[in-house]
């Protein structure tokens, strides 16, 4: 099929039927689902494979299961770098925009060394990235590849550089530099490392597919603010038999700008709307560029704007990014929006149901409930610690709905508040038998007084007032 | 080079972020903002994108030369328009404001700069408070001459701070402050409208009872100059509140939970006294870490349906980015190792601020003037769309920094 043909293939929505007609229709239930209608669902939601339909692996079904896959694959290839059990993922996206469908693939994040660097320089910042880790939300925010530059221009030094990051650290590399002679250097200092190759341009092109080609690497495609080379050098590339493809269109700082966020939008558009398969590959930002541009500035200023400039690629569509600021207020806030943008949109995040115990509590503090949505949770819990309030915190059960809906929907009920309390046995931790419950809970107060027996303090609606009502209400009682 | 300009803009960024060096650290005095529980939204049904399988292509030679390939910009028409607001009036147009200001009139979503311009660059109000309240530490070093006066605290905001509006949060007026009566509160916002010459967004309580008979007060006395009424909410009275912002000629804010079904719902309430114009619409705005996600994604989908032509939601979008320091990331002392809250802080909001800049705000109430400056100068690049030079990225690889 030429190019113009696949682009037709356009915005037509992928439904099970179309899933169904490919699959075996013995509904014969091997896959643990009701027929084979139930698993086309299944499919096109992402809750299971198609190596889940034993039938469909046979010899006679060889040709509907490459259909089938074709289908279903990613318009965004998914492409891996590193090796084996150390790779990371990128790109495999299936929608343009979050609320289409989860973004798979957190962004990558590396951190810049060259070999010009000092050892104890290098060394400092391979460690601090791979021990860069933020408790959030029940997960562990990490970045994730060191991004190796030759500054010297000397391939021995780029050698040496790569084999020093490679002893302290098995985290996925990026070797950056534009000479094919000092990529191969890094690539011989660790063969079997399958690094991201950055970057092919229009004037090494053929000598990185080469490289690329021999070490099984994936390549990167640079061609800034001109998204028809990278096509084009992508579309070369392609030909040239290399598969894997990570497409870097430049990014801009300063009044660069608005050119960055067009390309990046127009690239993953075209490919994940318009079915433009050149262009469907994970894209890779180097927020790091504004230092080059802005030499002039403070590493103040510049990792402020190294910050932002994440950021905006974090929102719009970066499957990797190269950074060079070490600092934690540049960082946190990174692998936070990534985390966020990354959740699923269909689902309510939910936090463990049970006993928080906040500061250190005794036998005459408050006890209070609130539900499990997440946000309500973490909401709560901040301010009963910027408080400075030592408490009990039960989180009950709702389903992961916030307190008003779920007190509207039957989702938090006196029952589920009492079973909740005796759980967490909390009779035998206080001594007051008070429960503290939400404002915006206050219609449950009679029966929930009533299915516990507990004495029910109606709090404020807003969590941020509970400081203040414990000030007037509790230490007075 | 950098230019005149660019260069003063630096040496104003460097020198807010600097003053963190010479503020002590003191415990933490914060506030949490007005963060709203909120319903769950319904969820789109995901979309899968089908690709036809090429044919098994013959094996080709590898290429010798670059193969040309071309590169249409994927263009989308849209049949939806935003409405276009204008907020605060100039002597000729029958208030006493220096300028007005324009938002919304959008055709294309935010900063899709290959398919339109934008129409009207989104505007920063800076958060200007009645009466003393707990401030985050990194931000009140930035205001803490002024706590408590807000004619003081206007100036500062327009006249250091480059504000090209404000928004007066008449927090005294609440029962369980101060109470202060609605005359009481008019006469504050007379005496702000004296000091600045900006246009005005005027701030309630919550207290929808309150926040009513507060705003049919200001609305009177601010006769014609266009204030923005923030907010309308559903549980307040709306026809005597229209009634007030269309007698008096005033914008509002139709403010709701993060729920499309709920913000439809209000401002189709309010279409039976308001036009289109004189309503923006607020969906609720939580902290990045907070709950971001679901701002950010309500505000894009209200954005893409409304230019999909969803007439219920074809307005100009606000948001409340100070709750960014809702997130204890924001304001609280960490370890050494995450910064100093002073540059965290700002960081904080600056980043919360840009996520829903690209979800399609066009305006943006906000606090701390390092990362107002920010947003205002991505805001000034991103409208200006100048053509660039990409020479010096172009060989970023080998460049020593
Ligand atoms: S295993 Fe395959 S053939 Fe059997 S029911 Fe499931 S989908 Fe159908």
């Amino acid at each position: 099929m030429s190019e113009k043909e696949s682009k037709k293939a356009s915005i037509k929505e992928l439904s099970p039927i179309d899933v169904y007609m490919l699959l075996p229709k013995t509904n014969c239930k091997e896959c643990g689902e009701e027929n084979c209608m139930a698993f086309a669902a299944k499919l096109v939601n992402r809750e299971m494979t198609l190596e889940q339909c034993p039938p469909l692996l046979k010899k006679e079904n060889a040709k509907a299961y490459k259909d089938l896959w074709e289908m279903l694959k990613p318009p965004i290839k998914e492409v891996s770098i590193g090796s084996d059990d150390q790779a990371i993922k990128i790109g495999g996206k299936y929608v343009m925009y979050r609320h289409e469908f989860t973004y798979t693939n957190p962004t990558a994040i590396a951190i810049d060394v060259t070999d010009e660097m000092l050892d104890e320089e290098i060394v400092r910042r391979v460690k601090k990235t791979q021990q860069f880790s933020y408790e959030y939300i029940g997960s562990t925010l990490k970045l994730n590849m060191i991004a190796i530059r030759s500054t010297s221009n000397d391939p021995d030094k780029f050698k040496t550089c790569v084999r020093k990051v490679a002893e302290h650290t098995k985290m996925p590399f990026i070797l950056c530099t534009f000479d094919p002679k000092i990529s191969e250097a890094g690539l011989m200092a660790a063969p079997k490392a399958q690094p991201l190759l950055y970057a092919a341009t229009k004037d090494n092109w053929k000598d990185m597919a080469e490289l690329a080609l021999m070490y099984k690497c994936p390549l990167a495609v640079f061609a800034p603010n001109n998204v028809t080379l990278l096509r084009s050098l992508a579309k070369t590339l392609l030909q040239y038999g290399v598969k894997d493809l990570v497409l870097d269109p430049g990014t801009l700082s300063g009044d660069g700008l608005g050119a960055m966020i067009n390309n990046f939008t127009m690239i993953r558009r075209a490919a994940a709307k318009r079915g433009d398969e050149i262009l469907g590959f994970p894209l890779i930002g180097t927020p790091i560029a504004t230092w080059i541009e802005n030499p002039e500035a403070s590493a103040e200023v510049n990792s402020w704007n190294e910050a932002y400039l994440a950021a905006t690629l974090i929102d719009r569509y970066a499957d990797i990014l190269i950074l060079h600021s070490t600092e934690g207020w540049v960082l946190l806030p990174n692998v936070v929006l990534r985390q966020n943008i990354y959740t699923d949109p269909r689902k309510p995040v939910a936090v463990e149901p049970g006993l928080r115990v906040l500061g250190t509590p005794n036998e005459n503090s408050p006890v209070m409930f609130t539900t499990n949505f997440a946000l309500t949770f973490y909401t709560v819990a901040s301010d009963i610690e910027s408080g400075g309030i030592d408490s009990y915190l039960l989180v009950v059960d709702s389903e992961g709905i916030a307190v008003d809906c779920a007190v509207a929907g039957r989702k938090l009920t006196a029952e589920k508040v009492a079973e909740a309390l005796k759980e967490a046995k909390m009779e035998e931790k206080v001594k007051h038998k008070k429960l503290i419950i939400p404002g915006k809970a206050a219609r449950l107060s009679g029966e929930i007084e009533e299915t516990s027996g507990w004495e029910i303090m109606v709090g404020p609606r807003d969590s941020s007032d509970i400081p203040k009502y414990l000030k007037e209400k509790w230490n007075s009682s | 080079m950098l230019e005149k300009e660019s260069k003063e803009e630096l040496q104003n960024l460097l020198d807010l972020l600097n003053r963190f060096e010479e503020i002590e650290l003191e415990d933490v005095e914060m506030e949490i903002g007005d963060l709203e529980l909120w319903l769950q939204s319904s969820v789109a049904a995901p979309r899968v994108m089908p690709r036809v399988s090429p044919a098994a292509s013959p094996l080709k030679a590898r290429p010798t030369s670059i193969l040309q390939a071309d590169f249409i910009p994927p263009i989308e028409k849209y049949p939806g328009q935003i409405a276009e607001v204008t907020l605060g009036a100039t002597k000729s147009q029958g208030g006493s404001r220096g300028k007005s200001l324009t938002i919304g009139g959008e055709r294309a979503p935010a900063f899709y700069l290959f398919e339109t311009s934008t129409p009207n660059p989104p505007i920063i109000s800076l958060d200007v408070f009645d009466t003393t309240i707990p401030l985050a530490k990194p931000v009140k070093t930035h205001f803490k001459e002024v706590l408590g006066d807000p004619v003081a605290w206007a100036k500062l905001a327009v006249d250091r701070y480059g504000a090209d509006i404000i928004t007066l949060h008449l927090i005294s007026i609440d029962p369980l402050v101060n109470d202060t009566s609605p005359s009481e509160a008019a006469k504050i916002v007379e005496n702000v409208l004296q000091a600045v010459d900006v246009p005005l967004v005027i701030g309630g309580c919550g207290d929808p009872k309150k926040d009513l008979e507060v705003f049919e007060k200001v609305a009177e006395v601010g006769a014609g100059e266009r204030f923005l009424l923030s907010s309308v909410t559903q549980d307040m009275d709306i026809e005597r509140a229209c009634a007030a912002a269309k007698k008096h000629g005033h914008a509002v804010l139709s403010f709701t939970p993060m729920d499309l079904n709920q913000a439809r719902q209000l401002n189709r309430r309010l279409y039976d006294f308001l036009p289109k114009e004189q309503i923006i619409m607020d969906t609720t705005t939580a902290a990045l870490g907070y709950g971001l996600d679901y701002a950010f994604t309500i505000m894009e989908r209200a954005r893409l349906a409304a230019l999909m032509g969803d007439p219920e939601l074809q307005h100009p979008m606000s948001s409340g980015t100070t709750n960014a320091w809702a997130a204890r990331e924001a304001w609280k002392k960490m370890d050494p190792e995450w910064g100093p809250r002073e540059l965290r802080g700002p960081i904080w909001e600056t980043v919360t601020a840009i996520t829903l800049l690209l979800a399609g705000v066009d305006l943006f109430m906000m606090m701390h003037p390092a990362a107002v400056q920010t947003l205002k100068d991505i805001i000034g690049k991103l409208a200006a769309g100048k053509s660039v030079s990409s020479e010096r990225i172009a060989n970023w690889v080998p460049t020593k920094i």
